[in-house]
């Protein structure tokens, strides 16, 4: 019943909307700081393994298809213009405009996880899925120069591989159930210009796994491509 | 009230026109394809340098005019944001100095 008395948009802790919006932004800050964390750690592993076993590094990304990485790093940049025009929508009130780009980001998600996905068909057909079939016979092209390379550190380049575009991929998945369900509610009406929290939290989610993938992108994909 | 009229201040900040996010999506993507044009072109060591400053580039216009950092009606957000990253920073400075240093002996 208390909230009531303050309208429906401000909880009886705050003093003010604003108030209320900038705790909501510090505590989605936090949560994001810990993600940044979560995958700074697979970031460390990947730097020193790759300063130690570059050789192979080099190989493994070379097998890598740098097109399909590319045009997912644009789908990703697409889909961030997507959500930051739905907060846009969500804050001058406009219902059917917010659904629209909050139901093309999902589509863009799941482009990028089907583009993915052939991805990953690929590497299982080449077997340079880490486990017991891994096989590794290609060499490192260094300008022209072939360097064949130790089979067990190309397989932690594709564990890193795995590992990072696999969590990746699964904060991907939670974003689109997580923007499935903003448009559902928005298209129920759940959210006005003075109350769009969700919407904007949802977006700096959705940005953050965006930039994780700027980075996965060249570090990944465009080891020693010139040759 | 002069408070209330701050935060407008800052909320009208924090949002951009449309053609505005359009333009930083087009420079998203126009680095996108040059830092995959130029892994093609043999820069010696500078190859992850430039792939790596580029990807820098492309966090930090997200971050900054994406994520509504710039503009930010709480100082306090971007402190956080920048703790995140100073925390990132002592994990990979310190891992790498270990790793990097031990052939020296």
């Amino acid at each position: 019943m208390e909230p009531e008395a303050h309208g429906p948009e401000l909880v009886h802790q705050f003093s003010d909307v604003q108030q209320q919006k900038n705790a909501a932004s510090l505590g989605m800050w936090l949560f994001l700081v810990t993600e940044i964390m979560f995958f700074g750690g697979m970031f460390c592993a990947y730097l020193i393994y790759r300063l130690t076993y570059f050789n192979a590094f080099a190989a493994g990304s070379q097998q890598l298809n740098i097109w399909l990485g590319a045009t997912n790093t644009a789908v990703l940049i697409v889909s961030s213009v997507t959500v930051v025009l739905a907060v846009k929508a969500a804050e001058v009130g406009k219902r059917k405009l917010l659904v629209g780009y909050l139901v093309v980001t999902v589509l863009l998600g799941l482009t990028f996880l089907v583009i993915k996905g052939f991805e990953y068909k690929e590497k299982f057909e080449k077997h340079h899925v880490p486990g017991a079939t891994f096989n590794f016979t290609e060499k490192f092209d260094d300008n022209g120069k072939q360097i064949p390379v130790n089979s067990k550190e190309a397989e932690l380049f594709f564990s890193l591989y795995f590992v990072m575009t696999g969590m990746h991929a699964l904060h991907m998945i939670i974003g689109c159930g997580l923007f499935g369900t903003l448009a559902v509610l928005a298209w129920k009406g759940h959210y006005t210009p003075g109350y769009f929290t969700p919407i904007e939290n949802g977006g700096l989610y959705w940005h953050l796994v965006d930039i994780i993938w700027i980075y996965l992108f060249p570090l990944l994909y465009l080891i020693s491509r010139h040759s | 009230m002069s408070e209330h009229e701050e935060h407008k201040e800052h909320e009208e900040h924090a949002s951009h026109s449309l053609g505005f996010y359009i333009l930083i999506g087009i420079i998203l993507l126009v680095l996108t394809v040059t830092t995959a044009g130029v892994a093609f072109v043999n820069l010696g060591p500078f190859n992850p340098v430039v792939a790596l400053l580029i990807a820098t580039i492309k966090a930090t216009l997200v971050v900054l005019f994406f994520m509504h950092v710039k503009g930010a009606s709480e100082k306090l957000t971007g402190a956080v944001v920048v703790s995140g990253f100073f925390f990132l920073s002592i994990l990979l400075t310190l891992s790498l100095a270990d790793y990097l240093t031990r052939a020296w002996r």
